[in-house]
Formats: C-alpha cells, structure tokens, sequence
C-alpha cells in the first residue's frame, strides 16, 4: 500500500494507530477522563467495573483516569529527554565527524569509557550524587542517551561528509556551518529519525523503571513506572492493578518499534523494489 | 594473538581506572557539599559536620579519591552511613545472591536461545521465524516489571505454582534454591531471550550468505549438516558477542527483577542505598557492577578473538 508516494505496511498502520490513540487520548486527558484523578472515590482495589473501566487503586482513585494523566507525564519526561539526547549528541556528533582530529579523538573516548559501564548504572549513581525529581531524570537520561546519539550521528555524518556534493560545496567555498545544516543535516534525517523512535522507547522505558525503583519523581507527581510501583502490593492478593500501567507502557513501546522497523526497513530497501 | 590478548587486557585495566574516578566524581566530588546533600532537610551544623568527619571532606578530593581506590582494591569500602556495618560485610551475601540468580538465568538462556536461534535460521521465513521475530518485538518492548508482575499473578498467586518472594533461608537446600528463584529466573530469561535468538539468528543467516555456503549447498549437503557444520562455526565470535553482551544486561536487568521480587540481591541493595544516598555503599555497588560489566565484555573479546580462526592460525 503506498500512502503519498511511500510504501506503507500494515504493522506500520497498526503502530501509527496505538501511537495516536495513546498520545491523544494523554492530551485529551482533562477532558476525556472520566473522574479527577487524584479524588478517592471508594473503595481500595475495587474490581472493574461498567463506572470504573480498570477498578480503584490502592486508596480509592479511578485507574483508568490516572493511566491517562499519568501517560502526559511518562511521554512528555521520556521526549523531553530524548529531545536533549538528540540535540547534544548530534552537535557533538557532527563537530567530531566534521572537524575530526584531536576534537573527534577527545570526544569518541569520552564516550567510550562513558560507555563502557551499564547506563543504568550510570543513572543510579547521578541520582545518589545529586537526588531525585524531575529535573535531574530528564538531564541524566537526555545527557547519558546523548553519548549514544553521539555515536550514531557521527558515524552518519562521516559517511556523507566523504560524499562529493560535499566536498563540491566546501570547494565553492562555503562556510562551515553551510556544510552543516545544508548540506549533511538534509541527508542524516532518515537514518537518525529511525534512531530517534528507537532512542524515545529506551528513554521510555528508562523512566518507567527509575519511577518504579522510586528513584524519579518526587511523591505526588505519578507516571506509569510509579503508579505500577504503588500499586504493587496489590498483585500477592491475586488483583491486577498494576499490571494496567505496566501494560499501558509496554504498548506504547509497541507502537514505537513497529513504526522504527518501518522507517528503517523504508531505508534498507530502496523504493519501487517489491519484496 | 597474544599481543592481542594482552592490548585487551591492559585496555580494560585501564578502562576500570577511569570508570573508578568518574564513580568517585559523580557520588562524591560534583555534587557540591555532599553532607548537607545527604542530611537534606534535617541538616543541623551538628550531623553536617559529622558526616563530614566520616567521608573525610576536609580532605582534597583526589587524596579522598586514591584513598578509597586503594581500600577498593584490598577489599575496603569504608563503612555504611545508613546502618554503620563495614560496607563489605553488607554487600557479601548480595552479591553471591545476585550472582546466584544471574548464572541460574545464564544457564538456561544461552543454551536455549542458541538452540533456537540456529532454528530460527534453518527454517527462515517459517512461522516459527515470524513467531521469533514477534516474540523479540515484544521482548524489547516490555518492561521487566511487566513480565516479572504478570508471572507472579498467574504462576504464584493464582496457580501457586512458586513462591511469589524469592526468599534464601540457610537450610534450603540446592534444588529449593532453584525453586525459589524459578520465577525470578524465569523473567531474565524472557528478557534476554529474544534479542540473544534474534542475534544468533542473523549472524547465522549472514554466514549462510557466503559463497562456501553455497559451495556446499550445490553439493547436496542437507541444510541442517551445513548450518551446524558449515556456517555456525564461523557465526560462533559473532555470537559470543551477543550472549557475553546479553550476561552484562543479566547483571543490570537484575536491578528491576530484584524489587519486583523483593530479592534480597545486590541490585536492590544499590537502589536502597540511592534512595538513601548512602555514598560508600552505592560507589561500592557501582564499582563492582562496573568490574562485572568491563570483565564480560573483556571476555567476550578475548574469546572472540580465541574463536576466529583467522585469529587463531597468524600468517
């Protein structure tokens, strides 16, 4: 099926879908949620039911209208970050892959060493040195995720910084920063908007498992991982709750990874060649 | 190879160096005034100073840091600010009970995934290949509190199959050990499973693509003689990458699958002392991580290299 000129594939459509009713309805919260999030309307861990869609939670608020307040905080926090991993780890990226030498030498062992132990242990050990809140989550994870973006986005701008409409446009004499935003950023937007879902679903998923360790927000705020957290003690007598929060982000990734196989199987594969 | 072997060996020994300073930096040097830091709110001139005396902060940063490095190194932490132990005598038994869970997960995953990765790759654009790729898709895509949650529900509250707790008590004996960390186990294992398959199967498939491959395939070998005899040997450094890389996610995964099951492991004891910034016990925790994660992937080097036969038999 082509959409404007692209082929698009089923799985590509059904990520598109998740992605859409899940953001949407996460803006839409205030209006389309059923009762205030934080009023306690009853009993604690009350069952399903036609006026609650996913039960009370352990003091008595409704489910369903705290996952859709809490997807605005777990989605903004996770696209904040990633939007800082982004814009770091592409200028880093493509001063290394541009002006190379010393510059390009200094900043790939920088990352290495940065990298060469676990990022969840890099996070635990920022949060212990500078504590918890939402500030300092969305730095450690933008600035951790910024050493992966920086790889990614130099070993793209050194392929096309070697190409010769390149080099053309640096013979014709134009300024460096010409070379940059004209020519290589146009032609490393594909491959990095592929890396940019894929980085989105770790940053994602990164959040909703420092809430759920009690390492992000401070109390009152709720994101997914923490309201799986607070609700945990529901699971040893037998109720479900938190596993609709931790659902709620496991689809959400879902939909994520479906649309990334497709732009990057949109970029492996040529267009007009059937497979 | 043995100039090899030795480069990877002094690199990684250096690496560790430098990862211990960036570990000391980030819990004890860049946050500032660390003992107001820790007391936050209940911060009185008193306890300030206190803790002061205890880490020593009078002292220059990096006289702090060779000291620590150097006690680090004869088995010396310091002591625990939350409860005043020896931090080794605290972080012993969590460290053998993580290692515990770890090697169980290990032992299961990585026979299996290869198994079914090289399967995968047999029979490519099978059901059995979709069902592979859907299962990594999946695999990737949930949290391990999700997986973790949802085995407990069903497999320990409403079947009651196992214990929902993983619990150690010193009279169990082995096989109750097992049992009591099935499930535990059992969520690692679904965590790295898929990504480990996923990559056997392409580092197989891309073997498989090579002109010996096809050699053998116009000879009339059946497919599975040359998958097993033919390509995987060949596969084999790609793979022991991926599983050596997938061990090192064992040991950070376990931090999740340890609250989940509220395991008394190293994982969680780490994430208590974040919470209570217990400095001495959280560089500890970070430090051995760090040696664990440096080590596999050193490992996983140094067999890779051992494996190439091209490596192997120098001109």
């Amino acid at each position: 099926m082509k959409v404007f000129g692209t082929r698009i594939t089923f799985t590509a459509i059904v990520g598109i879908l998740i992605i859409v009713v899940i953001v949407g309805s996460a803006i839409l919260a205030p209006w389309v949620a059923p009762y205030d999030p934080n009023a306690n309307l009853g009993g604690r861990w009350d069952p399903p039911s036609a006026e609650h869609w996913l039960g009370l939670d352990q003091i008595g608020r409704d489910m369903f209208s705290r996952i859709l307040y809490g997807g605005r905080v777990s989605i903004s926090l996770a696209l904040l970050a990633t939007v800082l991993a982004f814009v770091v780890g592409i200028i880093t990226g493509f001063a290394a892959a541009v002006f190379g030498g010393w510059i390009d030498i200094a900043l790939s062992r920088i990352a290495d060493v940065i990298l060469s132990i676990p990022i969840l242990m890099s996070a635990l050990m920022i949060i212990s040195g500078f504590g918890t809140g939402a500030t300092v989550l969305v730095l450690t994870i933008g600035l951790l995720y910024a050493v992966l973006v920086f790889r990614v986005a130099r070993a793209v701008a050194m392929n096309i910084a070697v190409l010769d409409y390149v080099e053309v446009a640096r013979l014709r004499g134009e300024g460096l920063m010409w070379v940059i935003l004209r020519e290589i950023l146009p032609n490393a937007l594909p491959p990095l908007a592929a890396e940019f879902g894929l980085r989105f679903c770790f940053a994602f998923l990164f959040v909703a498992a420092l809430n759920f360790l009690g390492l992000g927000l401070e109390p009152p705020a709720a994101d997914w991982g923490s309201m799986v957290k607070e609700s945990a003690l529901a699971i040893p007598a037998g109720i479900a709750a938190p596993l609709y929060p931790a659902a709620a982000i496991a689809l959400l990734t879902i939909g994520v990874n479906m649309v990334v196989d497709w732009l990057l199987s949109l970029h492996s594969r040529p267009q007009g060649e059937n497979a | 190879m043995l100039k090899l072997l030795g480069q990877r060996l002094v690199l990684g020994f250096l690496t560790l160096i430098i990862v211990s300073a960036l570990i000391f930096a980030v819990t004890e040097w860049l946050p500032g005034d660390l003992a107001s830091n820790i007391l936050g709110q209940s911060a009185t001139p008193e306890n300030v100073a206190a803790i002061r005396a205890e880490l020593g902060l009078d002292r220059p940063a990096y006289e702090r840091y060779v000291e620590w490095l150097r006690g680090a190194a004869e088995g010396d932490f310091g002591t625990s600010l939350a409860n005043k132990r020896p931090v080794v005598d605290v972080i012993g038994p969590r460290l053998w009970n993580t290692l515990f869970l770890a090697v169980y997960a290990a032992l299961v995953a990585v026979p299996l995934s290869v198994l079914l990765g090289v399967l995968a790759a047999i029979y490519r654009n099978s059901i059995y290949d979709r069902l592979v790729n859907i299962g990594a898709l999946a695999a990737i895509s949930m949290p391990e509190f999700f997986i973790g949650y949802v085995l407990i529900l069903y497999l320990a509250v409403q079947f009651r199959w196992f214990p929902a707790i993983a619990t150690f008590k010193p009279e169990q004996t082995f096989t109750q050990h097992l049992y009591a960390t099935f499930l535990p186990m059992l969520t690692l294992v679904l965590v790295v499973i898929a990504h480990m398959m996923r990559m056997t199967r392409t580092s197989v498939l891309a073997v498989m693509a090579s002109p010996y491959i096809e050699m053998a395939l116009l000879k009339g070998l059946p497919k599975s003689r040359i998958v097993v005899r033919h390509a995987l040997p060949n596969a084999l450094a790609p793979i022991i990458n991926v599983v050596a890389l997938n061990l090192a996610y064992l040991i950070v995964g376990v931090v999740v699958v340890e609250a989940v099951f509220t395991y008394n492991g190293l994982g969680r004891l780490m994430v208590d002392a974040v919470a209570k910034r217990d400095v001495p016990v959280v560089q500890a925790c970070g430090l051995i991580f760090a040696i664990v994660f440096i080590g596999l992937n050193l490992v996983a080097d140094v067999l890779s290299i051992i494996s190439n036969p091209r490596l192997r038999h120098p001109r």
